[in-house]
This record gives C-alpha cells, structure tokens and sequence, in this order.
C-alpha cells in the first residue's frame, strides 16, 4: 500500500518537470513566432518593389528570357519547407504528406527538402531527394536564402527541372495553418496593377540594357520568394509548436489532478488500514 | 522663403534590402555607385532603371551630407521617388568600424595568397565590401 503511495507521488512529479518543459517551450515558441512575424514583414516591401520593377521593365524587352518561358517538356519540382526540430504538432507531417500527394500525381515529378524532418520523412519511405538543405535554424538567413536559390536556378538552367513550386505552411492564424503551393519558376509576373500601368507610360532609360537589368533583377526576385516562404514557414512553425505544447501542458495538469485524486484515496486506504489493524490488534490482546 | 526652396529640390529615397527598409528620407542628392560609375540623381531626374554595385552611396539632407554603404543591387528613379533595392546597405553611422577593418586585412591577406579562382574572387567581393564600409564609416574618404 504504502508503496502504490510512493509511486503515484513519484508519477506526479514526473509529470510536473514534463509540464514546466512545455510549459517554457510553449513561451519560448511565442516569442519565436512573434520575431518571425516581424521579420516576414518587414521582407515584405524588398519582395513587392522587385516584382513592380520587373513589371516595369517587360515593355522595354523583346527577348524572351528563359526564367520567364514555361518549357513544353513537365519535369516538377517540389521543394518542401519543413523544420529541424519537432513537438511542433501536425506541421511536419501535414507540409510532408501534402507533399507526398503532389509528388504522387506525375511519375517524373521530383522532391527537393529543407529541413531535417522532411528529409527523414521522405528518406524512410525511400524517395531520391534532388537536393536538401538542413540546420536553417529559427531565424533564416538571406544568405542561405541565396544558397538555396543558386542551387534550384543551377538545377533549372540545366534542364534537370522545368518547373518548380514550394510547398509550405500558410500562415493564417496563430491557430491555423495551412498547407500552400507557390509557382516559383517559370516566373509568373502578375498582371500590372493599376498604378504600375500608369508607370509603363513612362519612358525610362536603363543601363545597362533592359535584358541585362532583368538579368540582375529576376534572381533576386527569386530569393526574396523564397526568403518570404521561409520566414512564413517558420512563422507557421513556432504557431503549430506553440498550440502543441500548450495542449500538452493542458494535459499534464489533467493527468496531476487525477494522479493527486488517486494518490488522495490511496493514502486514505492506506491509513485506513493501517487504523483497522491496530484496532483489531488491541481487541485481539483485549480478548 | 528659404525653406520652400529647399523643399522644392527634395525627392524620395528608399534603400531597401531582402531584410528591411533600411532608409526612407526626403533628400536633396544622391550619388551612388554603378557599374558604370558614380551615378547623380536629383529631382526631376528622367526615369531611370539602372545597376548598383558595391561601394559608397552619399545622399544630403538638411545640407548635411550621409554615407551609406551598399551591396550589388538595382536602382529605379521615377517621378521624384528613388527606389534602391540593394542586397544589403549598412548606414556609415551603424558600421562597427573595428569588424570593417578585420575584414579589410583578412580579405587583403587572402588575396595575397594564391589559392583557386573561386576563392580569389571570393575574396576580392569581400575586399570590395570591407572597403564600401570602411568609406562609409569614415565619411567617405
């Protein structure tokens, strides 16, 4: 009896130190996915200014560039953004799977991972990754941002691929993401908005050429997409890991109110016993 | 009187990296650095889509003049408002001007060494940048 009592009290403190753990990684989380927003927006006006720029400079060019053509031969590619680290809830397994379907649809279809958690997804169920990139960290760098657009305009240039899209966590809410696919090459620029029509009126000079200028800009368009994508990701993330580790504190305070009930009525058992024996000791001596 | 003169010459300037906007003034002048070379915007200048390239980028405000150094980039000049989107741009008064100089040696170092193409022109990139900022910190000298 009195061991049954030790137990319980050993679970419950068990289950406490879990609870303090998720407990600071769910405020740890938050503040992660307070930066991540920030950061993400403040991405926000470089991405939109390269995109109105290559909006404005397509007039003036007669060639067609190769970023900007759709080739008839459809080899996909689909890079996945997932994370590190886990006990972020569904955020792996949602982008991987998602993933997974895509892949799924075409026999050449080709998978390109960042992030450790999808590599491994993807690794066990015995996928040929065309590229990976692990240890991004909470706070992606534009540097690495770079590297891995060099790495996915390398494999484009050399027909390996013909399209590519990423397929990340949209972040709707602090509760709610979602998985999204974003078309990253061939490039697609939208339609010009109405203030950028009246900018095409303009009559503008360039140097270098127009062709040379798009060749410095669409790159750098590149990266700012991914850039957006990563920091949105990581957003997602630290939101999924948040939720999820404040439901696991949620359940660990339930799992100690049960224990401490039952360790309750286990001591009380317990010296109840231990009550009836002696009593029942006194009356056989009394006997 | 004075005062609606100067505010006649103004034009917007924007420096804006992968990061952040990193500056948003109302400036008098600008002089950057091109491919071609130093590059002079004022206002009412004809629009302009043109290359940045590393170095030192001086603009004047209120009469007094500011450094910034900048990475390769673009640069777009259209009605008054000078967009510069640049791969990174550091304002002279925020370069740690210690870090700029370890850099500079380091880089010059490597180049006197003679490894691979690659890394030598890795290093001439860095030699090119230490310098922008040192400039930058320094006021432009």
């Amino acid at each position: 009896m009195a061991e049954q009592v030790r137990d319980i009290k050993r679970r419950i403190r068990s289950i406490k130190s879990t609870q303090q753990i998720t407990k600071a990684m769910e405020m740890v989380a938050a503040a992660k996915l307070r930066r991540a927003q920030e950061k993400a927006i403040a991405a926000r006006p470089y991405a939109r200014e390269i995109q109105d720029m290559i909006q404005r400079l397509l007039p003036a060019i007669d060639t067609i560039h190769p970023l900007l053509t759709p080739r008839k031969e459809h080899r996909v590619c689909y890079v996945a953004l997932t994370s590190d680290r886990g006990l972020c809830g569904g955020f792996n397994g949602q982008v991987s799977r998602y993933t997974q379907l895509l892949l799924a649809q075409h026999q050449e279809n080709a998978v390109i991972i960042v992030g450790r958690k999808g590599r491994d997804y993807f690794r066990r169920r015995g996928y040929r990754l065309l590229a990976e990139f692990v240890a991004v960290g909470d706070e992606p760098t534009v540097a690495q941002t770079r590297e891995i657009a060099q790495a996915l305009l390398d494999l484009y240039n050399k027909n390996l691929i013909d399209e590519i899209n990423l397929v990340y966590m949209e972040f709707v809410s602090a509760g709610k993401q979602r998985p999204a696919v974003a078309k990253l090459l061939p490039l697609e620029v939208q339609p010009a908005s109405e203030e950028s029509e009246h900018d095409l009126l303009l009559d503008y000079f360039f140097e270098p050429e127009p062709e040379a200028v798009l060749d410095m800009l669409l790159p750098r368009f590149i990266v700012g997409k991914i850039y957006s994508a990563l920091l949105e990701s990581k957003a997602s993330e630290q939101a999924a890991r948040m939720i999820a580790m404040g439901a696991a504190s949620e359940n660990a305070l339930e799992m100690i109110d049960q224990l401490t009930l039952s360790f309750n009525k286990a001591r009380q058992a317990a010296i109840t016993k231990e009550l009836s024996e002696i009593v029942g000791g006194a009356d056989a001596l009394r006997g | 009187m004075a005062e609606a003169q100067a505010g006649h010459r103004l034009f917007k300037m924007e420096i804006i990296t992968p990061e952040r906007v990193v500056l948003e003034e109302e400036v008098e002048g600008v002089v950057l650095s091109s491919p071609e070379g130093f590059f002079g915007i004022l206002r009412g200048h004809a629009p302009f889509i043109g290359g940045l390239s590393i170095g030192v980028l001086k603009y004047r405000k209120d009469g007094k003049l500011h450094w910034i150094a900048t990475d390769n980039g673009v640069f777009e000049m259209s009605e008054n408002r000078l967009r510069i989107l640049a791969d990174a741009a550091e304002r002279g008064e925020d370069i740690n001007v210690l870090r700029a100089k370890e850099a500079y040696d380091r880089a010059k170092q490597r180049l006197g060494q003679r490894y691979e193409d690659l890394d030598h022109l890795r290093a001439e990139l860095a030699l090119k940048r230490s310098l922008a900022r040192l400039k930058a910190a320094s006021g432009g000298v």
